[in-house]
């Protein structure tokens, strides 16, 4: 097992391991409000733990966008909203990720995006947590992948859902802070996989 | 105790040499039961101390060990000692002057990396020879397996040309980043590395040759994996030849347009591969867009979310 139990880190020659995309319902990534830096300097990798456990550094999703809007004053700052079966996700890109900007500035919705990211967390002053992705890249695809990332997305979120039952740090870890309502989310999962199915 | 004692006993007797078991025994007995040092520590204590004794050098003592032939792809295992007979597929330039070699050592079963330190003294290996390593130990770092030759270790040459095994492993997941490299670049003429800037790291400034490949990391949502694609996958995948993303870059005035569009083609999109597993990376023999009919995922997840709702 890897050191931050999340099951990554297959291990590069170079003794740096790329993280994970996870793959989070819109639903779940929406209830996601438990981020945490791993270690202590400002370079430590920061990590959102989601209901059903998934230890998230960095997410893919694919959805339709329907929305989107340059929010910076002095730069570009996009801002999109891309929606899946269970909801929508907010995405941003700044100056930082000029490529996902670019594509989101050209984008014209609604369209099918594919969003590789990282989780982003901000704290209103009510203190409610809202999530947000900060693109890393980010491409417009077709019908067919949106649909393979919904099953492919249900595939993990059931088999995140079975190790909630666990021992895994993660899954403690997310049952304690979220009390997570297995059956609800499962309700979830069937409801996204039966939308693609009617098609 | 004295298990320990007639072994060492044993043991240099082979070697022509009487040593006393009382004092094997009582030196034992002062390190272990007085001083609370580890068994196995006093062992090796107890040797050494006799081997310095009789001025034997420790690789004499240690050596005649037959260790047994193994293939490159049974080494699963940290710390352990084998023989191995293969071909050198490669020669890398080494990271430190405490190794005088390191590359990829591959036999009929599949490839792995070796290092051969400096200290060890053996001859040099060359690439596309093959040889039997005799006394090697494994090694694992990050899960990652190689061996490492020091100087109990042998290099025999053999005569032989070892058909190195091209072990296929199969991938699918989504392409989720393409790396920097990517795309048409050039590469030395002399030792055919892609350049940076122009410049080759070995041979400074010089004309390139144009190439065209993808460097990319795909993932299944559980780990992620580094493929390779080089130039008649990378042309027949993104449907663009060498010539036509010449002529793009250069009516663009700027190489990356062709990382442009080869990035809008894959990221975020499911792919099959299959290649040989090279270090961490897969060189992509095949690849295709992942087209198997997702309804049976759907089926079969469905049924495992619905335990009880029956009626649906």
């Amino acid at each position: 097992m890897a050191e931050n139990g999340s099951g990554n880190g297959s291990g590069s020659g170079s003794g740096f391991a790329r993280e994970v995309a996870h793959r989070i319902f819109a639903a779940e990534f929406r209830e996601s409000n438990l981020q945490a830096k791993e270690g202590h300097d400002q370079y430590s990798p920061s990590y959102l733990l989601t209901p059903t456990g998934a230890n998230c550094n960095r997410v893919f999703i694919v959805g339709t966008l329907t929305e989107k809007d340059d929010v910076g004053t002095d730069n570009e700052f996009w801002r999109g909203r891309i929606v899946d079966p269970t909801g929508a996700f907010f995405v941003t890109a700044g100056q930082y990720q000029p490529e996902a900007a670019q594509v989101l500035a050209k984008t014209m919705p609604p369209e099918f995006i594919a969003v590789i990211g990282k989780p982003t967390t901000y704290t209103t002053k009510e203190g409610n947590v809202l999530t947000s992705i900060r693109a890393e890249s980010m491409q417009i695809v077709d019908a067919a992948t949106r649909d393979r990332w919904v099953v492919d997305c249900a595939k993990h979120t059931m088999a995140r859902l079975e190790r909630l039952k666990g021992n895994e740090p993660d899954a403690v870890k997310a049952r304690e802070h979220y009390s997570t309502d297995v059956e609800s989310y499962r309700v979830m999962v069937q409801q996204a996989l039966e939308s693609v199915r009617a098609r | 105790m004295s298990d320990i004692t007639t072994k060492i006993v044993a043991r240099f007797t082979e070697l022509g040499i009487k040593v006393q078991p009382d004092e094997i025994e009582t030196r034992l007995d002062q390190l272990i039961n007085k001083f609370k040092v580890p068994p196995e520590e006093a062992r090796r204590n107890v040797i050494n101390y006799f081997l310095k004794q009789h001025n034997i050098p420790r690789t004499e003592f240690f050596e005649t060990r037959e260790t047994p032939q193994v293939k490159a792809s049974d080494i699963k295992e940290d710390g352990k000692w084998v023989t191995l007979r293969g071909k050198v597929v490669q020669l890398w330039e080494t990271k430190h002057e405490s190794m005088s070699q390191v590359g990829l050592m591959g036999d009929e079963s599949g490839t792995i990396r070796f290092t051969k330190w400096t200290k060890a003294g053996l001859p040099q290996v060359e690439e596309g020879k093959s040889y039997l390593f005799k006394n090697v130990i494994t090694s694992e770092y990050q899960g990652q397996f190689s061996v490492k030759l020091n100087k109990t270790s042998e290099i025999i040459p053999i005569n032989e040309d070892i058909e190195v095994g091209r072990s296929l492993v199969e991938y699918s997941g989504a392409i989720v980043d393409i790396q920097s490299g990517s795309g048409l670049i050039k590469r030395c003429p002399e030792c055919n590395r892609a350049l940076v800037k122009g410049a080759c790291g070995e041979h400074g400034k010089v004309d390139g040759i144009y190439d065209l490949r993808v460097k990319a990391v795909m993932d299944d949502g559980e780990k992620v994996q580094d493929i390779l694609l080089n130039r008649e996958v990378t042309e027949a995948l993104v449907g663009i030849t060498l010539d036509q993303a010449k002529d793009m870059a250069t009516e663009a005035l700027d190489q990356a347009v062709v990382l442009d569009v080869i990035k809008s083609k894959l990221v975020g999109r499911y792919f099959i591969v299959s290649g040989a597993k090279l270090d961490r990376f897969i060189l992509v023999d095949t690849i295709k867009l992942d087209t198997t009919p997702i309804e049976e995922g759907i089926m079969s997840l469905l049924a495992s979310a619905a335990p009880v709702a029956q009626e649906a």
